[in-house]
């Protein structure tokens, strides 16, 4: 495994994980809700090398459950590198050789950045539930903070899959002379009835976990099952139907069991009590808690007037992709958007693409997806890179 | 300059200048970048096959993966100022809907498409008794996409049933496809009216509705 992960030449190899503290009681990040945090932590890793003009710089969003790490691996030892590990490297579509990417762990996360399992400086305890609402537009304000701190003037592009679309999205509306590209992939302008139905079980669960003492559980267990229960049902939304069936069929986790008990496991049970085990102890249940009432709150087209404001001054090229078997934020959502974009002239494209694996498509490697997305960004780094360094040495002369 | 397509090109030259347009079923893209990089107009393609879809994405160009129906129903009234279906509407379902939607969308609309009154596609069931095979419609009968084939005469009539105002009439001498650049320079636009339902093997019509 350690010779792979090092000698893999579309592997970015190696990566370290960095921390940067930004703002200060002085100059605190403020809120959509009106609150104010500092100092604000942020943890973040960088794949490919800035341009001597910093124009290649792409920010990669993650989704609900991701974190910081996207490509590579921490130690030659690490089972699994980055989870977008498939997409970003020399050769792949966030190819590395042209383009400097920058993936950090979302406000109110728990893998770095401050979150409501962080210690709150007045009280010297964790947040917990008196962690602040926080909203996509506030998770993408600190990714900016954080753009600033390195020194980058404009982003070459904004690319995420799920939320991360939706973060990606927000950054095209809140800072458009900074996005000149824009890759919104599996996503949605806003939440349906369905969609935050399943956020409101997943909450619930946490919630009604006996040892969840109304998000003060730092000192204990923690709500692991209703965690775990959460975890299990939202995986679920995030595969299709025919994809768990070719996987596990009703194939019996033991073939020597019957069936006829309650902890004889069919193979799909079994693989998903291990998603939600394994999940419990890397994830913070707070944090599911606000980053998924984050997503139920977003909704930056409520009606007409609000819509025609924000994408006034929105000049992306936007990217915005489906997948057929995708339920949980099906191609109905990115037509949506599609539509409302075009209402508005603005120049977007859209691609559905064909993949058994449902909403998780997106992290999956697809010839046709992958392809897209490689050019889209190639294109860009054309349009905005290659045109810009050109221009800056014909005025030079 | 990319040399287009001679009905491409013929088409081309119907836009104004700095329009927005939509460009159904546009293939690769080559028209649309074309009317975008030359004619400093905006709007954007509409293709169902991914490799289209692809090389359009390459070009830097705005497309929509999709059916042509999809393309239409998603714009409001007058979106567009030119709404451009290219050797398209034979392949659709409801031609009809389709031109009508078209004028919904568009202010003004560009249509080309195969005329199968041609002598040839005439001569060739007349003499063979099969179905007509030509450079503009190579496709044997059970594989073609085009299942609503019409000639120009049967075009006009339909727009007149349906009060369009048709602007131009292009019936082409040369096909597109064909490396006939002459032939086209010569004969283009010369054709009176009534021999070319019989001599055009290609036909594009600029269309706008009667009452505004």
């Amino acid at each position: 495994m350690s010779d792979t992960a090092t000698n893999d030449p579309s592997s970015v190899g190696i990566v370290e994980q960095h921390q940067a503290t930004l703002f200060d009681n002085g100059e605190p990040l403020t809120l959509d809700c009106g609150k104010s945090l500092s100092p604000v932590q942020v943890a973040y890793e960088t794949y490919g090398t800035l341009n001597a003009d910093a124009s290649n710089a792409i920010i990669i969003c993650h989704a609900l459950s991701g974190n910081a790490h996207a490509a590579g691996r921490h130690t030659a030892e690490d089972r699994k590198p980055g989870w977008w590990d498939q997409y970003i490297g020399p050769g792949k579509p966030f190819d590395t050789d042209y383009f400097f990417i920058i993936s950090s762990n979302n406000l109110g996360g728990c893998n770095g950045t401050t979150g409501p399992s962080s210690i709150d400086p007045e009280t010297g305890k964790q947040f917990g539930l008196n962690f602040p609402i926080i909203t996509i537009a506030d998770i993408a304000r600190l990714q900016k903070a954080l753009v600033d701190h390195l020194g980058i003037k404009t982003l070459l592009a904004t690319a995420g899959g799920s939320m991360g679309g939706m973060i990606a999205l927000q950054w095209a509306l809140d800072y458009p002379e900074f996005v000149p590209g824009c890759v919104i992939i599996a996503s949605t302008p806003r939440l349906t009835a369905q969609n935050i139905a399943f956020n409101a079980v997943a909450r619930q669960a946490i919630m009604a976990d006996p040892n969840f003492n109304n998000g003060d559980y730092y000192d204990g267990d923690g709500p692991t099952n209703g965690l775990a229960i959460a975890r299990m049902m939202a995986h679920i939304t995030y595969l299709s139907e025919k994809g768990l069936d070719k996987k596990f069929g009703r194939r019996m986790q033991n073939p020597q069991t019957t069936g006829s008990s309650f902890d004889q496991d069919f193979a799909v049970e079994s693989y998903l009590r291990y998603q939600g085990s394994s999940f419990v102890t890397k994830f913070d249940a707070n944090t599911y808690l606000y980053i998924t009432k984050a997503m139920d709150q977003f909704d930056p087209f409520p009606d007409p007037e609000t819509t025609a404001k924000r994408l006034e001054k929105v000049n992306s090229r936007i990217m915005v992709m489906s997948f057929d078997t995708d339920w949980r934020f099906n191609t109905a959502h990115s037509k949506d958007l599609v539509k409302i974009l075009n209402w508005h002239n603005k120049n977007v494209s859209f691609e559905e693409f064909t993949s058994p694996h449902g909403h998780d498509a997106f992290l999956m490697k697809s010839p046709d997806y992958q392809q897209s997305l490689a050019s889209f960004l190639l294109r860009l780094y054309q349009d905005f890179v290659i045109e810009s360094t050109t221009k800056k040495n014909k005025d030079n002369r | 300059m990319p040399t287009l397509r001679v009905d491409l090109e013929v088409i081309a030259n119907l836009v104004d200048n700095n329009s927005r347009i939509l460009d159904l079923g546009c293939g690769d893209g080559l028209l649309l970048d074309y009317l975008l990089r030359h004619k400093g107009g905006n709007g954007f393609g509409v293709e169902l096959d991914h490799k289209g879809v692809h090389t359009c994405i390459s070009r830097g160009l705005p497309v929509y993966q999709g059916d042509i129906d999809q393309g239409l129903s998603d714009h409001h009234d007058d979106a567009f100022d030119y709404v451009i279906l290219s050797q398209t509407l034979q392949a659709t379902r409801r031609p009809r809907f389709v031109v009508q939607e078209m004028l919904r969308v568009g202010k003004r609309v560009i249509v080309s498409f195969p005329n199968f009154a041609y002598w040839r596609v005439r001569f060739g069931l007349f003499l063979t008794g099969r179905m007509p095979r030509t450079k503009v419609l190579p496709h044997r009968w059970y594989d073609t996409p085009n299942i609503h084939m019409c000639s120009i005469k049967d075009f006009k009539e339909m727009c007149d049933s349906m009060e369009i105002n048709i602007i131009r009439q292009l019936p082409l001498a040369a096909s597109g496809g064909m490396d006939s650049d002459l032939v086209h320079s010569q004969l283009i636009g010369k054709l009176p009216n009534a021999t070319a339902n019989l001599l055009a093997p290609l036909a594009i019509f600029l269309l706008e509705r009667r009452s505004k």
